[in-house]
Parts: C-alpha cells; sequence; structure tokens
C-alpha cells in the first residue's frame, strides 16, 4: 500500500537536530548530542528512559517555532509530516527515540513498547505523533490500533491528526471507524491525513447514518461531517447527503 | 479563593466529584499511589495504575480545568508481599522520575513489620537519589509511635524534615511533627481522623506553619470537598484570610514545589502545549469554560 524504500530516519534526525539547535539552550544541546550519541552507541536503555522522562524539565515546552521552509523540508524528507504543532520538548523525546538502534527489529521493538508502557499523557502524545518517523513500519499496526482507540483526546488526536500514518497502515473498517471517533469527540476532520484519499462509500454511509441520527436526536450536526463524508459518496448517496445538510442547517437557523 | 487538594485519590471518584471541586475553587489536585482497596496479586496491575496516575488520570482532571499530579511509590500494606513488593520497588525509578511527580508516596507504616520497615527505607533511599519530597502515610493503629519512628526513619536516611509531608496527623502527632520541622498534614474526614470542626482549632492553635489540609478522599467514605469546606468553616470562626490560604493552598506549593514539578504558572499560566493538549484552551483560571457541553459556571464556596 505504500512505498518505504527511502527511509526517512536519517533526514528527520537532522531537520529534529537543526530546528533544535536554534531553540535550546547551548548545554542542552550538548546533552541532548551525548545522549543521542550513547544511545546510538547501543549504551543501553537506561540513559534513553531517564532522558525521555526528564526531556520537557531541560528543554522546556516552548512551541517549536517552524517556518514554511522547515514545513517543506519536514514534507520532503516524510511524505506527510507536519510538526508545525509540535513543542520543543516533544522534538526533544522524537529525537531521543530516533536514536536508538534498530537493525535489531525485535529487541527495537521491545524498547519501544516499554516506553510507552510507563508513558505519562504528554510523552504519549509525543509517542505517537512520532510514529511516521520510526523505523520498521510494518511493525507498527498494533500501536496505531491502540492510539486511536484511546479514550484520552490528545493521544487520539496525535494519531489521527497532522499524522499521515492512520491513512497509510489502517484497514478500511479501521480508517472509518476513526473518522467516525474524529467528529464524535470533536477532532477537526479536515486535519486527518489522506482522507480524500480514503473516502469510500461505507464510510459515506457511515456518516449519512451518524447525521440522521443527530438530527433525530435533535442535537446538531459537526459541520465537518459533510465535507469529510462528501469524497467517498455515490450518486444516490450525494442526493441524501445534501437533503440532510439543509435540513440540519434548516434546524439551526 | 483558590485551592489545592495536595491528598486525594481521584480514580475512586466521579467525573461530579471533579465537577463539584473546581467550581469550589479547586486548581490543583496531588493523587499520591495508594492501594485500590484489596491487594494487587500482579506486577502488571503497579505498573498500570501507576500508569493511570500519570497519563488518564491527569486527562480526566483536566477536562474539568484541574491540573493533576500524583507521588509514587509503594504503599506500606502492600510492602508486606515480599515478593511482589520487590519486583514493584525495581520498575519505581521508571515512574517516579515522569513530569508531574511531585514526591515519593505514599509511603511508611500500616502494622509496622519488618518488611513494612524495609519498604520505606529503600524508598527514603530513592527520594534522596531522585531529589524529591516525601509523604508519609502514618499508621491508622498504634499512630502516635508509627508517627515518631516515621520521622526518625527519614532523618536516619539523611532527609531533611522541610522535604517531608507528615500525611493524616490528630491533635496528639501534630506538636512533634512540628517541633522537629516536618510538615503536618491533616486529613479531613467525615467520620475518622480529623473532621473540620477539629481542623479550625488545629490552625487556631498552631497557626499557618507548615500546616496542609486535604481530603484523602478516596473509594471509602470521605468527601473530596473538604479542603473547600473547610477553608470556609476557617473563614467562618475567624481564622485569618491569610492562614487560611496557607493551609489550604500555598503551604502545598512551597512542599511539594522542590520537586521542579509542582508550578502554580503550570495552571496560572500554562504553556501554550498544555493549552493544546491538555486544556484545549480550557481553563477556568483564564476565564473559560472547561466543559464543551453545557457550560457551568465556576463559583467557589468562598469568594
Amino acid at each position: 500500500m505504500i512505498k518505504t524504500a527511502h527511509m526517512p530516519v536519517t533526514d528527520a534526525m537532522t531537520l529534529l537536530d537543526s530546528w533544535l539547535q536554534r531553540q535550546l539552550k547551548a548545554e542542552t544541546s550538548v546533552w541532548l548530542c551525548d545522549t543521542c550519541a550513547s544511545v546510538a552507541a547501543g549504551g543501553g536503555t537506561r540513559a534513553l528512559f531517564i532522558a525521555f522522562s526528564t526531556a520537557g524539565r531541560r528543554a522546556g515546552r516552548d512551541d517549536l517555532r517552524l517556518g514554511e521552509v522547515d514545513r517543506t523540508a519536514a514534507q520532503a524528507a516524510r511524505s506527510g509530516w507536519d510538526p508545525v504543532r509540535w513543542s520543543i520538548d516533544q522534538a526533544v523525546r522524537t529525537r531521543l527515540v530516533l536514536a536508538l538502534p534498530s537493525s535489531d527489529a525485535k529487541a527495537w521493538l521491545t524498547t519501544l513498547d516499554q516506553l510507552f508502557a510507563a508513558a505519562g499523557l504528554e510523552e504519549l502524545v509525543a509517542l505517537y505523533q512520532a510514529l511516521p518517523l520510526f523505523p520498521h513500519q510494518d511493525l507498527l499496526a498494533p500501536r496505531i490500533a491502540e492510539g486511536v482507540r484511546s479514550n484520552m483526546k490528545p493521544v487520539f488526536n496525535a494519531v489521527a491528526l497532522d499524522n499521515p500514518i492512520a491513512g497509510e497502515r489502517l484497514d478500511r473498517d479501521a480508517w472509518n471507524q476513526t473518522v467516525l471517533k474524529a467528529l464524535f469527540v470533536a477532532s477537526p476532520v479536515a486535519r486527518m491525513v489522506g482522507a480524500q484519499r480514503r473516502a469510500n462509500t461505507t464510510l459515506a454511509q457511515m456518516l449519512i447514518d451518524y447525521a440522521r441520527e443527530r438530527i433525530a436526536a435533535k442535537r446538531p450536526v459537526p459541520g465537518d461531517l459533510w465535507d469529510a463524508a462528501r469524497p467517498g459518496c455515490d450518486t444516490a448517496q450525494r442526493v441524501e447527503l445534501d437533503r440532510l445538510q439543509h435540513s440540519a442547517a434548516a434546524a439551526t437557523a | 479563593m483558590k485551592l489545592i487538594d495536595p491528598h486525594v485519590h481521584m480514580s475512586a471518584r466521579t467525573t461530579d466529584d471533579y465537577e463539584a471541586m473546581r467550581d469550589a475553587g479547586v486548581v490543583a489536585v496531588i493523587e499520591p499511589a495508594f492501594w485500590v482497596g484489596q491487594p494487587r496479586t500482579t506486577l502488571g496491575s503497579f505498573q498500570d495504575y501507576y500508569a493511570s496516575l500519570i497519563g488518564w488520570e491527569r486527562f480526566r482532571a483536566a477536562q474539568f480545568g484541574i491540573r493533576h499530579y500524583c507521588t509514587i511509590g509503594l504503599n506500606s500494606k502492600e510492602a508486606n508481599n515480599e515478593a511482589l513488593a520487590k519486583e514493584v520497588l525495581e520498575i519505581l525509578p521508571l515512574f517516579a522520575s515522569k513530569d508531574g511527580v511531585v514526591a515519593i508516596g505514599e509511603i511508611g507504616y500500616d502494622d509496622q513489620t519488618p518488611a513494612e520497615d524495609k519498604v520505606y527505607r529503600a524508598q527514603l533511599e530513592l527520594a534522596k537519589e531522585l531529589n524529591l519530597p516525601v509523604m508519609i502515610h502514618t499508621p491508622h493503629r498504634d499512630k502516635k509511635r508509627g508517627t515518631s519512628r516515621s520521622m526518625d526513619v527519614a532523618l536516619e536516611h539523611g532527609l531533611k524534615p522541610g522535604s517531608v509531608i507528615v500525611d493524616h496527623n490528630n491533635e496528639e502527632t501534630v506538636k512533634e511533627c512540628l517541633d522537629r520541622g516536618f510538615w503536618a498534614a491533616f486529613t479531613i474526614y467525615p467520620k475518622t481522623k480529623m473532621g473540620n470542626e477539629r481542623m479550625v482549632e488545629v490552625v487556631r492553635k498552631y497557626g499557618k506553619e507548615r500546616i496542609i489540609v486535604d481530603s484523602s478522599a478516596d473509594w471509602g467514605v470521605s468527601d473530596p470537598l473538604a479542603v473547600p469546606k473547610t477553608a470556609k468553616l476557617m473563614i467562618e470562626r475567624g481564622i485569618p484570610k491569610d492562614h487560611v490560604e496557607a493551609t489550604c493552598y500555598g503551604n502545598a506549593i512551597l512542599a511539594y514545589g522542590p520537586s521542579g514539578q509542582f508550578n502554580e504558572s503550570d495552571w496560572l499560566t500554562p504553556s501554550a502545549i498544555d493549552q493544546r493538549t491538555l486544556f484545549e484552551g480550557n481553563s477556568v483560571l483564564r476565564g473559560q469554560q472547561p466543559r464543551v457541553d453545557e457550560p457551568v459556571a465556576a463559583k467557589g464556596l468562598i469568594s
């Protein structure tokens, strides 16, 4: 389904390093550089775990300041990657995980699972939004599924929004559920990467049914439902969608 | 008046409680790791419990505009399962060094067994290593001796009294606690330990220095509004307002602030990323309503 010929890990590391260098204090840059080097050299997971847990305290939580040039470079390094809403600690955490040796896929995944198992809320967000940059993308499907199942909205958003991995890796049923869930929890569907490409008639029907449910309950229909449903509609569905949108608009007028 | 409940087991409480606490002026809570009413039998149960304190519960609280912190530790009751306790002690550092963990706790004695003593001491060492304050759970039975012993052992391990919060004090234990330079916290339970009225008299007698009020509300008969109600009663009974502010807000910041994980700015001026991920731009203190479905006017029990 997707091409993995070009692994973005190295490019992403280079970009993160250059962005972080602009904002980190000199001593924090040195700390990050040294820690990454030790993690990359196979220095054990202890240094990684400690650095990962304390990244917020060391590096701060300011927004990562990115310009258009940076966003273009991010897209070039990894298609669909847009870190414009990332914070510094998230970038540092991502950089640390990318330093982890990955030639032994099983060992790499074990360490990643340990990071997830002991992760706090902010750390989960950092890990999930960094998934598209990780090596061994083909091993990440269960993790992606877990992320979109999360009851914590920031975690759900980290996988579902501004992140190409859901659109690339979820099968059709799981993708459809994710779109519907985004509408349920009022996450902006427009920020789901690949929505146009993944549109399908089953999803259109699910969203039409959901709109009917809301109208029947005299509750407002999420404003972004119509645009989310339309690309997947067949002709009959499009007529029905327009009719529903019209009656929803009339109800709120 | 802004309030903090620095000892409350929110995992055991409902969203109604969060809402009521928020409406009564509570802006931040500390949830100490404790037992869950029945003994856990596997390491995994502990692991998931600790993870929920730094993840899920933090999220739940944020939905109501309340900032949630926790302490990490192995409680004294479950220290008596020696084989399991050993495994738990091994994973504690992984969680204790996380963001938002403001102390090692609640630890100390229950039946004052040798197993409890061993686990307590190991965790005092961990607190020293991580430079974190300690929250002590004093025993329900043989309380006076158990409280003295908790302090003796903390000092023996080189902890400074100013970085140790001794909780569940009563009229019989408070004097020694304060005289020795420790923080004296009081749990306000509806039926046992301290009641609101007794608490008012303690503050009248001992003043505001190093005294902290909390609810310890959990899955038992307890009151998540104990701090706001006690604060209100103190005002009504003529306790100076600055004493109320210190014992129900400021002292918690002084006691747990040295962790570097408990800063007033977290809830007064949250960082942009916290506003997006934790509060989605909602915080009672910013004059906005944390609930998206049906806004409820925030109103303190005392203004």
